[in-house]
């Protein structure tokens, strides 16, 4: 009897402690998945998988970056020579441009002699870049494969564009999100932190009972109010304001998403500063006043000093909310991939991005891949805020 | 120092005193002015909007008229299946952490790890509810992937408030308990649970509060466009709330015909959360009222 009673109670141990690993083994599957796929980028192309790029077999060039690529798409790049090749100027080839070279008898009624066509017109043309299915490859085909470079870190970080679905080379330059979610989110801590401090401050020193527990859960309710709710508010209270009042174009803007994310930011400072601010021993305060500090002096010189850990682990709490914050953001900044320049023009943050573009990214390829190197970098900046929130808070107690 | 010195220095003091918490009471009531906007704002336009017919009724003529509810039966199977996956599991972890775990560097890594999810970005969730139970497990866009997702998201918080539940029991009783003859798990399950319950349930609401809301993590998991029938499955895709709110006031077919509508989504999504609000408040006050006797 004893000893059943004993095994079950090892059982149930069991059970709890490994209810206990749920949290520590869910963030490591999320690293696992994440980075599974997103890591994946960095093996790939950035181009279509049945894409071919090819070059007269006396071209020189061998390997072009995806950004070269773009450039000679965009006629930046018009003569060979800028990349190393001979005095030619560059001829473009693409599928959809066979129509106008070859008459249908050329190329047959079922396109079955086109890649004898593009063959041919390749070996007479000697500044010839083709872009082309390998669908149309002929089997004794004489021009020269383009090597691509695959995506790597370096552009994928510092890249300044982000048009992951753009023909024939896919740019993936997520700086321009970095930078957005970075003005946002300082944006919006700019807007919160004096607010949230002082509330905080009148919430611990200053206002009765009475009135801090009507405060208190008016402040929950702000951090209870759904993140789409705050959006919609955003988007017909505040984009129309910012608009006006700043006579701009439009009013998506960075200054709407820092505002509104601003508004969501306050319940987290608040509420860390405001227990932060609690904990100053009454000994302290006590002590300044016998000294003849008026309660002012005592908040300013006395509690304010001692709790300053704790607030700074709020304001790091609130910057890591303000980076990960989707939806709101989303609908109020107006979400153009573009490096900001000022919080008057639109711009686009890694979570609204990855949550407007997912949805279309198709399963697996590049444009999918590259939102999960987003959703990396998105986890590795907030992981980091979460650690020296931890160890801020951590070094308050001692 | 004369007196009338003194007295000065004093008058000055007192001055900046009081232009300084002047400020600060003003800024207090800017911020409790933006919340009770917000809410009177959605509140005055979001109640022409709510009728019986709105709650009961699919949505009809693209989303521009008609009702809500295939997205509030789809809300609330996301909330029911979220909680039994996440409210066992937050509590029996709270236990171990609470009454197992000894204090160390095993106790201080699940604590880190536990404040590392609930930091993780709700967008985050979603790219990995999509990744592990829409693809690898094939569970498809349906309620069970997004129900998982979501009591992810929700696991920390009801760790949490279970810890803290436990943490406020006395340890009176479990030394009575235990001076009874009572083993560990007896203490548990008939002392500190018991006593702990009604505070373990207020972390249960309030995380019911945050589920209903959340967007970002049901997107790539669980959420139709449009999808008048109601689900017959836990493999089938619902409508939701928020999603339903997001769709209606950004990509509508109509997004000025659908404003009525959002209003009414957003008074009702409102609702949830003050409601969980409330109720959790209630039923903190009851057993501190309760406790005191």
């Amino acid at each position: 009897m004893r000893r059943t009673r004993k095994i079950i109670e090892k059982i149930v141990e069991g059970i709890f402690a490994l209810s206990g690993a749920i949290t520590s083994i869910t963030v490591l599957l999320i690293i696992v998945f994440l980075f599974q796929e997103g890591l994946s980028i960095f093996n790939q192309k950035p181009v279509e998988e049945n894409s071919i790029l090819a070059v007269h077999p006396n071209n020189p060039v061998s390997k072009l970056s995806g950004l070269q690529i773009k450039d000679i798409f965009d006629q930046k790049i018009t003569n060979w020579k800028e990349l190393g090749g001979n005095n030619d100027t560059i001829k473009l080839f693409r599928l959809d441009e066979a129509g106008s070279l070859f008459n249908e008898e050329q190329m047959g009624s079922n396109f079955e002699r086109l890649p004898h066509c593009i063959d041919s017109y390749l070996v007479k043309t000697p500044g010839i870049l083709l872009f082309f299915n390998n669908r149309y490859i002929s089997k004794d085909f004489r021009g020269k494969k383009i090597e691509i470079e695959n995506v790597n870190p370096y552009s994928f970080l510092l890249g300044k564009q982000w048009f992951p679905t753009a023909q024939p080379v896919a740019q993936l330059g997520v700086l321009p999100l970095i930078l957005g979610t970075i003005w946002v989110t300082l944006g919006a801590i700019l807007f919160a932190l004096p607010f949230g401090l002082a509330t905080a401050i009148f919430m611990a020193e200053i206002a009765n009972h009475r009135i801090r527990n009507i405060l208190k859960p008016v402040v929950e309710l702000l951090a209870g109010i759904p993140s789409v709710v705050y959006g919609f508010f955003g988007l017909i209270i505040i984009v129309p304001a910012v608009q006006k009042v700043f006579n701009l174009p439009v009013g998506e803007s960075g200054l709407a998403g820092s505002i509104v994310l601003g508004i969501m930011a306050l319940p987290t400072i608040i509420t860390i500063s405001e227990d932060a601010l609690r904990t100053t021993p009454r000994a302290l305060k006590e002590a300044s006043l016998a000294l003849g500090a008026t309660h002012w002096q005592t908040i300013r010189r006395v509690v304010l000093p001692f709790a300053s850990s704790g607030i700074t682990a709020g304001i790091i709490l609130g910057i890591g909310r303000a980076i990960g914050e989707t939806m709101a953001v989303l609908m109020v900044t107006g979400n153009a991939a573009v490096i900001p320049h000022s919080y008057f023009e639109p711009l686009r943050t890694i979570p609204a991005t990855i949550a407007a573009e997912l949805g279309e990214a198709a399963y697996g390829g590049l444009h999918f891949k590259a939102l999960f190197a987003l959703g990396c970098i998105l986890f590795i900046m907030t992981f980091i805020v979460n650690l020296v929130f931890q160890f801020i808070a951590k070094k308050k107690k001692y | 120092m004369t007196t009338d010195k003194a007295h000065k220095i004093l008058k000055r003091k007192k001055l900046s005193q009081s232009i300084a918490f002047s400020i600060f009471a003003l800024i207090t009531a800017v911020v409790v002015l933006i919340l009770l906007g917000i809410l009177y704002f959605i509140f005055v336009r979001g109640f022409p909007a709510l009728s019986w017919k709105f709650l009961t009724t699919m949505p009809t003529d693209g989303m521009t008229d008609g009702g809500i509810y295939p997205a509030i039966i789809g809300t609330f199977c996301l909330i029911g299946g979220s909680m039994l996956f996440a409210f066992p599991i937050g509590v029996l972890s709270g236990i171990y952490l609470n009454e197992y775990l000894l204090d160390g560097k095993l106790k201080n890594f699940i604590n880190m790890m536990t404040n590392n999810l609930a930091g993780v970005p709700s967008i985050v969730f979603g790219l990995f509810g999509m990744a592990l139970f829409v693809n690898k497990l094939k569970f498809g866009d349906s309620i069970l992937a997004g129900s998982l997702t979501l009591g992810l998201l929700a696991l920390p918080v009801i760790i949490r408030t279970t810890e803290e539940a436990l943490k406020s029991v006395d340890d009176a009783f479990r030394i009575a308990s235990y001076a009874l003859g009572a083993s560990k798990l007896q203490t548990i399950r008939k002392v500190v649970l018991p006593i702990a319950f009604p505070n373990i349930l207020t972390g249960l609401i309030l995380s019911i509060g945050r589920v209903s809301g959340e967007t970002a993590p049901i997107l790539f998991t669980v959420a139709a466009y449009f999808l008048p029938k109601l689900p017959h499955s836990i493999y089938d895709q619902v409508m939701a709330l928020p999603y339903h709110l997001y769709v209606i006031c950004t990509s509508g077919t109509n997004i000025e015909a659908s404003r009525k509508m959002a209003y009414g989504t957003a008074l009702v999504l409102i609702l949830i959360v003050l409601i969980s609000n409330i109720l959790a408040g209630i039923i903190r006050n009851y057993y501190h009222k309760k406790n005191k006797i």
